[in-house]
């Protein structure tokens, strides 16, 4: 007999004959943040990003390609394909090895969405997001979102997300709380976020 | 390399021993007093918290009611999305299924991201027998290796070393396996945070092989999720070209919508943050994207043997968070390391016991003891593990696997008690002795009862006595 079959047999014979009910699952949390405002729901984003020592700028789309020459100025910078504002110097993903990312100070990505209850932003590492790997080696993440993209809070961001896709949650910069349960900023991951949120779009 | 919890003494000998060491019981009470009062103000600000942990509790319930259903549609998920999946009775077995993958493609070194599962099946030490280093990436986790120490937290295993006793560690250390720690460390938690991402980083760059545990494997969609805070777990989940993830059979969600209740019980029950800062998604191999071979390993090693027991059950839905640990006056004063076991605390208290089965060692037949059965664990817990009842009902099994043979001298006394308690006479006739027996009880008899706990003065008189002497009788 296989292990497989083996384990399954197992299973089976623990949960035994009894009657298996499903129990009902409460969803009334579904509901909680949706009556909020939109003026309300990005002050929260806002507030809570910046609650993990993030750093965000709010600005018109108008104005998003200044806002990223500015934040990546004097480094050396690599960008997603399909990111669609221009990042002035900035090297294509050309499929980089980990090493040569390594050498990159900063990386410019969009967004699939952001929680504001949470102040995470989320990747789906679609068209202007890239692979893993490039918003993760480079020290500095510059991620750029629209206001249409921030929803009140998780349940809403995992309706709206695809599973077929890989996923990076980003809650703040990277941290730790591991010696003395202080927190500290910045361990493996990017030790500097950078959200950039644009109001129209 | 990391040491195993192999020939622990019984929790008391243990526990007597931990709470002797006032550097531990420091370290203890101010870590856990920090992470306690960070969870209560993330938790008070979730209106619905008591919904989340009622969902939570009711999903956990469902898949271990249908739990072989929801194996094979989560087999059937992970193998469409290009993952090839394996089936693990016990810890040998995984651990055999790890290194031939490493063995295949000729790894001298893997590196893993924090995990239970592998703790909990010595990976490190297996691979290690097959000339495979495996890397502790965690910060807590790389502590605890470098110090040739035991984890003695779920969440956050180096929570017994303080920063001075972590800078010594990386100082003599680091240098054996790999980049030294800089010469002019200091114990700052930011420098020793550097420290380890410098030392880490040529280890993530050129490795082949990611080892990974995971917090939730989704049924209907084959996705695996890892929750973590440093990006040591992404580094180790996107650049090796290999990756695989030992997974207990109990950590199924079934439906992927299922997350939007343990993405935000997780999170503030543990590290007592809104949102941890990084949570890694993926199913299977995505082309072009991170690692293109991609192992699940279906890890048993005594799940089932638990979900057979009715009380015990509910011990799989934990999600591990550890805030039962947080709160735990019993774990606030011992630490982890006196519960013998990658498990510790309250859950490791029904844990382990549930998983081994008890009447094998004194070890884990004393672990259902270490509890005072407060209840703060059940409070605490995100899905509603009644721990004090799986507790009290272990109690009973440890009793029933120890009858017959030498009984305890708790048996004697219980059953004297009772023969005592049943006749007025003997009863009586014992009054007349208690003050004697109780003073006796000081010198000699009960040292084990009495250390731990007092003895109340003997009256001067019995009931009985005062009631004849006071005419009761007459009246």
């Amino acid at each position: 007999m296989s292990t497989r079959e083996e384990i399954l047999g197992r299973v089976r014979q623990a949960i035994g004959d009894t009657p298996r009910p499903t129990a009902e699952v409460p969803r009334g949390y579904r509901g909680v943040g949706e009556g909020l405002d939109r003026s309300a729901v990005l002050a929260r984003f806002v507030e809570r990003v910046e609650d993990y020592r993030a750093t965000v700028t709010r600005c018109r789309a108008a104005e998003v390609a200044e806002v990223l020459a500015a934040a990546v100025t004097g480094r050396s910078v690599v960008v997603p394909p399909g990111l669609p504002w221009p990042v002035p110097g900035s090297v294509d993903d050309t499929g980089q090895s980990a090493a040569e990312l390594d050498a990159i100070d900063a990386v410019v990505s969009a967004a699939a969405l952001g929680i504001a209850e949470t102040g995470t932003v989320v990747l789906d590492h679609g068209p202007g997001q890239g692979r893993r790997a490039l918003t993760l080696v480079p020290d500095l993440h510059v991620c750029v979102l629209g206001a249409a993209q921030v929803v009140a809070g998780v349940p809403q961001a995992v309706a709206r997300l695809d599973p077929a896709s890989p996923q990076t949650w980003i809650s703040g910069p990277s941290a730790t709380s591991d010696i003395e349960l202080d927190r500290v900023e910045g361990v493996h991951g990017p030790r500097t976020l950078h959200v950039v949120l644009v109001d129209d779009l | 390399m990391t040491g195993t919890f192999v020939g622990m003494p019984v929790f008391p000998k243990a526990a007597r021993e931990a709470v002797g060491d006032s550097q531990l019981r420091r370290n203890l009470a101010h870590a856990t007093g920090t992470i306690r009062a960070k969870r209560a103000a993330v938790v008070g600000e979730v209106e619905e918290w008591e919904e989340l942990r009622l969902a939570g509790a009711a999903i956990k319930e469902n898949v271990l009611l249908h739990l072989d259903e929801h194996l094979v549609r989560l087999e059937e998920s992970l193998t469409k999305a290009g993952a090839t999946v394996h089936w693990a009775s016990d810890a040998e077995e995984a651990c055999r299924i790890v290194g031939d993958i490493a063995a295949a493609h000729d790894a001298t070194e893997v590196v893993k991201v924090k995990s239970m599962a592998t703790q909990e099946i010595g990976l490190n030490e297996a691979l290690a027998a097959r000339g495979i280093d495996a890397w502790e990436t965690d910060l807590a986790e790389l502590i605890v290796q470098l110090g040739d120490d035991l984890s003695s937290h779920i969440l956050v295993p180096a929570i017994h070393r303080n920063r001075a006793e972590i800078r010594e560690i990386f100082a003599s250390a680091m240098g054996e396996v790999g980049r030294p720690a800089p010469d002019d460390l200091t114990d700052e938690p930011a420098r020793l945070a550097e420290a380890a991402r410098l030392h880490l980083r040529e280890k993530f760059l050129r490795a082949k092989v990611g080892v990974s545990g995971a917090n939730f494997a989704v049924a209907e969609t084959g996705s695996l999720v890892v929750v973590e805070s440093e990006g040591n777990g992404r580094m180790c989940l996107t650049l090796p070209e290999v990756l695989v993830s030992v997974v207990g059979i109990e950590k199924i969600l079934p439906t992927w919508d299922d997350l939007d209740v343990f993405l935000q019980l997780l999170p503030r029950s543990a590290t007592g943050e809104r949102m941890n800062p990084y949570t890694s998604v993926w199913s299977g191999v995505t082309p072009d994207d991170g690692p293109q071979e991609v192992h699940v390993v279906l890890l048993d090693n005594g799940r089932t043997r638990a979900l057979a027991d009715e009380v015990g059950r509910q011990a799989l839905r934990c999600i591990r968070c550890s805030a039962c640990l947080n709160v735990c006056p019993v774990y606030e004063r011992t630490g982890g390391h006196a519960y013998g076991s990658v498990y510790p605390g309250p859950i490791g208290a029904i844990l382990n016991p549930l998983l081994k089965g008890v009447g094998h060692d004194d070890q884990t037949d004393s672990l259902p003891y270490a509890s005072t059965l407060c209840g703060a664990c059940f409070e605490a817990c995100p899905v509603r593990i009644d721990i004090p009842s799986v507790l009290v009902e272990l109690r009973s099994q440890v009793v029933d696997a120890h009858r017959g043979g030498v009984p305890k001298p708790e048996a004697v006394a219980m059953k004297a008690a009772g023969a005592t308690l049943a006749s007025g006479r003997r009863l009586g006739l014992a009054e007349r002795l208690a003050g004697t027996g109780i003073r006796l009880a000081r010198r000699v008899g009960a040292r084990p009862w009495t250390q731990a706990r007092d003895l109340p003065d003997p009256p001067a008189e019995s009931f009985r006595a005062w009631w004849r002497r006071t005419g009761g009788d007459e009246r």
